[in-house]
């Protein structure tokens, strides 16, 4: 059990942890100086939550691994978050919009967590789901103005609904593993986190006049390790130093 | 769009002798001058000057730092660098909040930054080309400005003044943070304390001159001094600084690039303080007026942010105004 459970974890692990990496990119760059502060904010809960996740698997694997190990010192393919994570910025509509779809999924997913069996992923779902409600708050508001907003505005946040929406359908995808923890009452079950998801989305999109495309080719293949030739880029930042500088402690 | 309410608020008093004497006589009570109460127009220009070219290091510092946020070693080192760039940008709006006091709006104070108008810490033009420079500048560069702000914390003005008092106690912790970054590079490999001395001899020299031009250069501070703005002079900082740093450098193995260092006996009425070389002031000008090796990065990045940002801007405030014609309407 506890590989299946291991490699589920790993899952949601990278999928922090990567999101927090592409959020922490526009620190300094942000079109307000209140962004400016929110971005690292919302970068600070993902990592932190990547490093509570990292640490029972570390735990789970029982090799004397650390979080940093498994952040820092695995292959492209060895990754596996969905693809919807490590999508680029690109502008803010796109980083608002990837933002709300994954927190909108994590929030109904930390609230099912609280009444599994697993006791530290119970606990990390207490903390985590406070702070990916506000996620939601935050990015929902602003999915809201720029949909609502100028004409430009609403143009861009369209095409960031068009190029984001194919990799949603990725979050509420089941593979053995994680079968299996659900089968044990370890995991919720994503596929019943949907309606939720939906719900969420479809009254923000109301309000921000925006239409919920119907997902005909959805994008999968990260939680296979099949990522985005964007991500060894990201790679290549993230893992620099450790691998400049094998085996030393910062 | 941010200070509306005050801009163009205050009435500006007869500036004659006995207003002048009356404002001296509550600054020499140590009286706390607050945003309403009469003040010389040259005591407000200079603040909103102060407070803007604080505000704007804070913010133009989140650019050298933030260069490694998605580089950082370990996670615990990138989501303590995170939390400090954040810091910094909390600081920058809270400055920004203290000269809004004072009757300039954020705006203003922005597009003075971007056009060059206004200065900003002549330090965050220089590059952060190693992981070391993250610990070296917390460790010096925050280390100096705590030399400078902890006594801006008595400042005259009283909204500045309490700014810097929770500015000085997050600074205080980025220097504990820098200094034990940089430690531990000394305690690992020999590739690592090379880049923790490298690190130290590019922003040893700059961080000395974050105190400014020598006292007998100093455009602004006699007046400042008398107005209780500032309450000690360039050089008087500097050596408080070098005298508090060269210690802790000597702790860890690091030596100062600096050839000419030595303990002097007789320095500060007899206590002893470091001499120390020559500052290459012209590298100082050089820097200030916009040559130094980022400058016009710096610039470029802030702008690209601000530009490319209009359009949510525009957003948001193109949404404020139809939410309020809808509650009107409703």
């Amino acid at each position: 059990m506890s590989e299946h459970l291991l490699n589920t974890v790993l899952q949601i692990a990278d999928d922090h942890l990567i999101l927090g990496h592409r959020v922490s990119e526009w620190c300094g760059h942000a079109p307000m100086l209140e962004e400016d502060l929110s971005m690292p904010n919302m970068a600070l809960d993902l990592i932190g939550q990547a490093r509570s996740l990292y640490t029972y698997v570390a735990q789970l694997e029982g090799k004397g691994r650390t979080e940093d190990d498994f952040a820092y010192l695995r292959g492209d393919r060895e990754y596996r978050n969905c693809l919807l994570v490590e999508r680029n910025n690109e502008d803010f509509a796109h980083t608002v919009l990837r933002q709300l779809y994954f927190a909108a999924f994590m929030k109904p997913f930390w609230e099912a967590m609280h009444t599994c069996s697993d006791e530290t992923l119970v606990n990390i779902s207490h903390k985590a789901v406070k702070e990916i409600a506000y996620h939601v708050r935050h990015c929902g508001e602003w999915v809201i103005r720029l949909g609502d907003g100028t004409a430009i505005s609403a143009e861009r946040m369209h095409d960031a609904v068009l190029a984001l929406h194919p990799y949603t359908a990725e979050l509420f995808e089941i593979d053995n593993n994680r079968q299996q923890c659900i089968n044990s009452g370890l995991f919720p079950d994503s596929q019943a986190l949907q309606p939720a998801w939906t719900s969420t989305i479809n009254q923000i999109f109301t309000q921000a006049k925006l239409a919920v495309p119907r997902d005909e080719y959805p994008q999968t293949g990260g939680r296979k390790g099949l990522h985005t030739e964007d991500f060894g880029i990201l790679l290549s930042q993230l893992q620099y130093m450790q691998r400049a500088y094998p085996g030393a402690s910062w | 769009m941010y200070s509306q309410g005050l801009i163009g608020a205050d009435s500006q008093p007869v500036e004659d002798q006995a207003f002048l004497d009356a404002f001296q006589r509550r600054i020499d009570a140590e009286e706390k001058i607050e945003p309403n109460d009469p003040m010389p127009m040259a005591y407000r220009n200079t603040l909103v000057r102060m407070i803007g070219q604080h505000a704007h290091s804070e913010i133009v510092g989140m650019l050298p730092e933030g260069n490694w946020i998605t580089r950082a070693p370990s996670l615990r080192r990138k989501v303590a660098l995170l939390a400090k760039v954040q810091d910094e940008g909390g600081h920058g709006l809270y400055l920004y909040s203290a000269a809004e006091t004072l009757g300039v709006s954020r705006e203003q104070m922005t597009e003075e930054l971007l056009s060059g108008e206004a200065k900003y810490s002549s330090i965050f033009n220089y590059p952060t080309p190693t992981w070391a420079d993250i610990g070296t500048i917390g460790w010096l560069v925050d280390g100096a400005a705590i030399m400078n702000q902890v006594p801006l914390c008595r400042c005259s003005y009283g909204p500045y003044a309490r700014a810097m008092i929770r500015v000085c106690k997050e600074e205080s912790f980025h220097q504990r943070q820098g200094y034990e970054l940089v430690k531990s590079l000394c305690e690992g490999s020999a590739d690592q304390k090379a880049m923790a001395q490298d690190s130290l001899n590019r922003w040893w020299w700059p961080s000395l001159m974050m105190f400014g031009p020598p006292d007998t250069d100093s455009q602004h501070s006699d007046q400042s001094m008398k107005w209780k703005i500032k309450r000690f002079t360039n050089d008087e900082l500097r050596q408080k600084f070098v005298d508090a740093t060269v210690p802790q450098a000597e702790l860890i193995g690091l030596s100062m690039p600096d050839p000419d260092l030595k303990w002097n006996e007789e320095k500060n009425n007899g206590q002893g303080g470091y001499d120390f070389g020559e500052i290459d002031w012209d590298e100082f000008w050089r820097v200030v007026n916009g040559h130094g090796m980022m400058n016009k990065d710096r610039i470029a990045a802030r702008k690209k942010a601000w530009e490319e940002g209009a359009w949510v801007r525009d957003a948001a405030k193109a949404y404020a105004a139809k939410q309020k014609q809808r509650t009107a309407a409703a």
